[in-house]
């Protein structure tokens, strides 16, 4: 897929670098001219897939999470890769409210505030491997408006 | 990160301005833990009338802090007006247990309310 731009960042599975992560995306993206939701529901779902790769992911581990995000058009696409230890049960994972670390606070609905902010969400997973969470949004432009 | 604590009645009202994520999530737990436990009272109010940003670990913040209320006999309400950190309130059916109101005057009277407070 050639895009008519695109950026990946590395970062450390640190969760201080989730608010840098989600601010990168949203200023690559405002060259689209988004409208101030459109820039707020993604930092949101980047925000959550960068989340979901530190602590479910790599468990806190040091490791690398990398973002994907480039557009072809008004079609935004964002990819949170990392290389942790991969969803068993995607269906499950993808229910509101499941989450594999009550204890932790987590309340399940990452995925679903994903699907809700984004147009596409998928999601590709391996045991062992890693996971992809992939998302798209059509951007309407300000201008339009 | 700011957080600033206040005493009304049975009620902590514990004021928030973060972008609440869950690295912010985490620090606001802990700092509201310390205080609950100096804390003689029942009941929360989440006043996020300066979150600009929160995604899902809010939720949890907030669930966990309810539980604590609950026990206490208490009552957990939120201030806020941004309609998309409401949206991800809506998302998780939480407003049908935690009420979300415009001002802390509103949810102090829910938090507070007489006829409650005779009932306990
Ligand atoms: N990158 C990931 N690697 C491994 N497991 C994941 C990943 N992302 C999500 N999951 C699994 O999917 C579940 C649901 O995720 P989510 O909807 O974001 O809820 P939460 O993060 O609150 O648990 C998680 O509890 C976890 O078990
Ligand atoms: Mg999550």
């Amino acid at each position: 897929m050639k895009y008519d731009n695109e950026m990946t960042l590395q970062i450390a599975s640190k969760s201080q670098n989730e608010a840098f992560a989600r601010v990168a995306v949203a200023a690559f993206v405002s060259q689209l001219n988004p409208t101030v939701s459109e820039i707020a529901d993604i930092k949101t779902a980047v925000s959550e897939a960068v989340t979901n790769a530190i602590i479910h992911g790599y468990d806190q581990k040091e490791d690398i999470v990398e973002v994907f995000c480039g557009y072809c058009g008004d079609i935004v696409y964002i990819e949170v890769r990392d290389n942790g230890r991969g969803i068993e049960d995607i269906m499950q994972a993808r229910q509101p409210l499941y989450t594999s670390k009550p204890e932790m606070e987590r309340s399940g609905m990452g995925f679903t505030v994903m699907e809700t902010f984004m147009d596409e969400l998928n999601v590709e997973s391996q045991l062992g491997i890693g996971t992809k969470v992939r998302m798209t949004k059509k951007i309407k432009c300000d201008s339009d408006l | 990160m700011k957080m600033k604590f206040q005493k009304k009645e049975l009620t902590l009202i514990v004021s928030i301005s973060a972008e609440v994520d869950h690295h912010i999530a985490e620090e606001c737990r802990e700092k509201i833990e310390k205080e609950l436990d100096k804390f003689q009272g029942k009941s929360i109010i989440f006043d996020f009338s300066d979150v600009t940003f929160m995604d899902s670990s809010g939720i949890g913040m907030v669930i966990g802090r309810y539980k604590y209320t609950l026990a206490q006999g208490g009552r957990t309400a939120i201030v806020c007006r941004n309609e998309k950190v409401k949206q991800i309130f809506q998302l998780s059916a939480l407003f049908q247990l935690i009420p979300c109101y415009d001002t802390i005057g509103e949810a102090l009277k829910y938090t507070n309310q007489e006829g409650f407070l005779n009932e306990i």
